[in-house]
């Protein structure tokens, strides 16, 4: 095991870490702090691995990450919802956030033994850390995404299990084209700028952000059937 | 190709916005039926070599989606113009709906799983705004919903792309493309490949609205504008499932994957749940939304079910003719709000009479999506029953058919109350209903009865090329 070996499990497990912290943040600043903390591991890992495999290809990823995700994104959102990040509010949860804690480490170990027979089939350049801890952050991410209640951290929740993805994928899919990758991350732009402006939309013509709260698309809600039985 | 300028030419004025949408989605109507029977007559058609190319399966695909395109946004014409919305939010409109449809069209195009995968993500943000479009409370509801599953649906497929791609090179590489990796899948490991497989049906199903993962879809789908819920429900879907069929050449190849087992299971879940879901609605879109889960089931079913070509072929048939007849469906139910001004079933009663289009219209589409004798679905269905019994799977075509006949009770009751029911209020008075809307209605519904009695050769041909497509 070499020294680039190690400071890639220390990146990974700083990574996960970081998807701990999103499951857990108080406020929607931390959560975006945490995602770009996260973002820039991401990018770390792909030096390293780059430096370790000598793949050019692999600094072309960690460019491409920095670039969009701790730059461009946290930019983007600022702008456009400036004032949902920076009101200094609780954002609460379904669960408390020790249970929340309790679940999420549960399902990071899931995703350890989940991806123990991945690990057997792929040939030993490819294995590593990095493939159950981006399993491990896609699991979080989801139970994040089923807890939260606001829309901003569920934003950061999705882009979050997007570094995930990544993050196995700089370890299992190491020679994807960068045209790919470049193209991935111009999406990941145009995400965040129309999920910006959806939130907006939702808080001019609702007047919060708490998507939690947007249960009138039911099958059988009561007051449906009280409108139903009026305008009968 | 030429969507691009159409949807730069979608931003200007809102006049020339309109007329940009009709003559581009008309335009390329034309280009997909030439490249169609090119396909038909030279087996594929190859614009660039490893990214750009189009075979049987992605033509019946381009096909079907340049059709809807070009009737909805024929319909859309009338009925913005009925809606009468104010000129910067149909520019908004004309502008994503253009770019909707150009990255759809991209997604059987692309040969590439990975930029396919981009494509996909791109079609979610695209129609979000449209979605949204009334900016509604539901609206934007659905909206929300509809961007957040999606999304999460994408970075779990994301995570299967990968994994696939890392398969493909435990199996000795090769260029990443759909051909390519039918063609290194029996060197692959069938665990990683396995993996890769369940991630992607998970993800995309998602955008497909298989069961666990449907909630978002009766939303999205029951509150959009009607002709985007046409172009949604009778396309997106259909595009998408393209993506996951993509996959069984591949899965069959390599031994011991068990996705045949998957999609049947996936796909029987996603018929029964959507027919005793289909009995109890509330709302006339909301039901064409659930017959779309429904249809989505079978599909997938069916490829399933393909190891002979009967089956597949029947798949496709099924695919071709659940689009037309549930964006005609779209289209009857978005006529019928205009006429009645409410999408609940229970306030609208003896729509025959007030507006006779709108009642015989919605009476038709529902007997078609339903399967009734005459209409087209019923004879994709028939040929799936067949074929599935030729292959000796009784008990899930047994299953099959009662889901389906509890999802034609369901649809037919509710539609039989709107349409001929009695009503005790005094109507809204008629209301005129734009030309442009009824044209396109004309049009699908002229096709849907068309396919019941009639199959062109050429599109015959095609069905058979993308059938063998599927397999290997």
């Amino acid at each position: 095991m070499t020294t680039l070996d190690s400071l890639n499990m220390l990146a990974g497990g700083l990574f996960l870490l970081t998807a701990f912290g999103i499951v857990a943040a108080r406020q929607a600043r931390s959560s975006l702090g945490l995602f770009i903390a996260q973002s820039l591991l991401l990018a770390a890992s792909a030096l390293l691995l780059g430096l370790r495999y000598n793949s050019s290809h692999l600094y072309g990823v960690a460019v491409v990450n920095v670039v969009a995700k701790v730059i461009l994104i946290p930019w983007i959102l600022r702008r456009t919802l400036h004032q949902e990040i920076y009101t200094r509010r609780e954002i609460d949860q379904v669960l408390n956030i020790p249970t929340s804690l309790l679940i999420a480490l549960t399902l990071a170990i899931v995703a350890y033994f989940l991806t123990v027979p991945l690990q057997r089939a792929i040939e030993a350049q490819f294995r590593g850390p990095n493939i159950a801890i981006g399993f491990a952050v896609i699991l979080l991410g989801t139970y994040t995404l089923a807890v939260r209640r606001e829309a901003v951290p569920l934003l950061i929740a999705l882009l979050a299990m997007e570094n995930g993805a990544f993050f196995a994928g700089i370890s299992l899919a190491r020679t994807l084209p960068l045209l790919v990758e470049l193209a991935i991350a111009t999406d990941g732009l145009i995400v965040v700028f129309i999920a910006g402006v959806l939130i907006r939309a939702v808080h001019k013509h609702i007047g919060t952000t708490e998507v939690g709260a947007l249960t009138r698309l039911r099958e059988l809600t009561p007051d449906v059937q009280e409108e139903g039985s009026v305008r009968n | 190709m030429p969507l691009i300028a159409a949807a730069l030419s979608g931003l200007p004025w809102p006049r020339l916005g309109l007329a940009a949408t009709l003559a581009s989605s008309l335009g390329t109507l034309a280009l997909t039926v030439h490249v169609a029977l090119r396909v038909v007559s030279q087996g594929a058609v190859v614009a660039i070599p490893r990214w750009i190319a189009v075979d049987g399966l992605s033509g019946v695909v381009l096909l079907l989606i340049a059709f809807v395109s070009a009737t909805s946004a024929l319909f859309s014409w009338g009925y913005l113009a009925a809606n009468a919305h104010e000129t910067a939010s149909m520019r908004i409109y004309y502008a994503n709906y253009n770019l909707f449809i150009f990255s759809m069209l991209a997604i059987p195009m692309f040969r590439e799983p990975t930029l396919v995968w981009i494509i996909v993500e791109l079609t979610t943000v695209c129609s979000a705004l449209l979605v949204s479009f009334d900016n509604t409370h539901e609206a934007l509801e659905a909206a929300w919903k509809y961007v957040v599953l999606s999304l999460m649906g994408a970075a779990i497929a994301l995570l299967g792309f990968l994994v696939l791609f890392a398969s493909m090179q435990a199996g000795g590489g090769g260029a990443y493309t759909w051909d390519g990796l039918a063609a290194a899948a029996p060197k692959m490991p069938p665990i990683l490949l396995q993996t890769a497989f369940v991630l992607i049906l998970v993800g995309l199903g998602t955008k497909v609205g298989l069961v666990p993962m449907h909630t978002w879809l009766p939303d999205a789908h029951s509150q959009a504008p009607s002709p985007v819920c046409a172009l949604l429900s009778g396309v997106e879907t259909t595009a998408v499932l393209y993506v996951i069929l993509r996959l069984f050449p591949v899965l069959q190849a390599a031994p011991g994957s068990h996705a045949e087992t998957w999609a049947i299971v996936f796909g029987l879940l996603s018929v029964g749940v959507a027919a005793f879901l289909l009995l109890q609605v509330r709302d006339y879109k909301r039901m064409f939304a659930f017959s779309t889960v429904e249809h989505m089931g079978i599909i997938l079913l069916a490829a399933g079910l393909g190891s002979s070509s009967a089956v597949r072929y029947s798949a496709l048939y099924q695919a071709l003719t659940h689009t037309l007849t549930k964006s005609f469906c779209f289209f009857a139910a978005g006529v019928a709000l205009l006429a009645v001004g409410t999408r609940e079933i229970a306030s609208v009663r003896g729509l025959i009479r007030t507006s006779p289009v709108a009642g015989v219209s919605l009476l038709f589409g529902g007997l078609a999506i339903a399967g009734a004798p005459p209409f087209a679905v019923f004879l994709s269905e028939f040929s799936i029953f067949r074929a599935g019994l030729a292959e000796g799977r009784y008990l899930v075509i047994a299953l099959l058919v009662l889901f389906i006949g509890i999802g034609f009770f369901g649809i037919l009751f509710h539609v039989n109350r709107m349409v001929f029911g009695s009503s005790e209020r005094p109507s809204r008075g008629r209301v005129r209903l734009p030309a442009s809307c009824l044209a396109a209605l004309g049009i699908t519904g002229l096709l849907v009865l068309a396919f019941g009695v009639y199959m062109p050769e050429p599109l015959h041909k095609l069905l058979a090329l993308g059938a063998t497509t599927l397999a290997r």
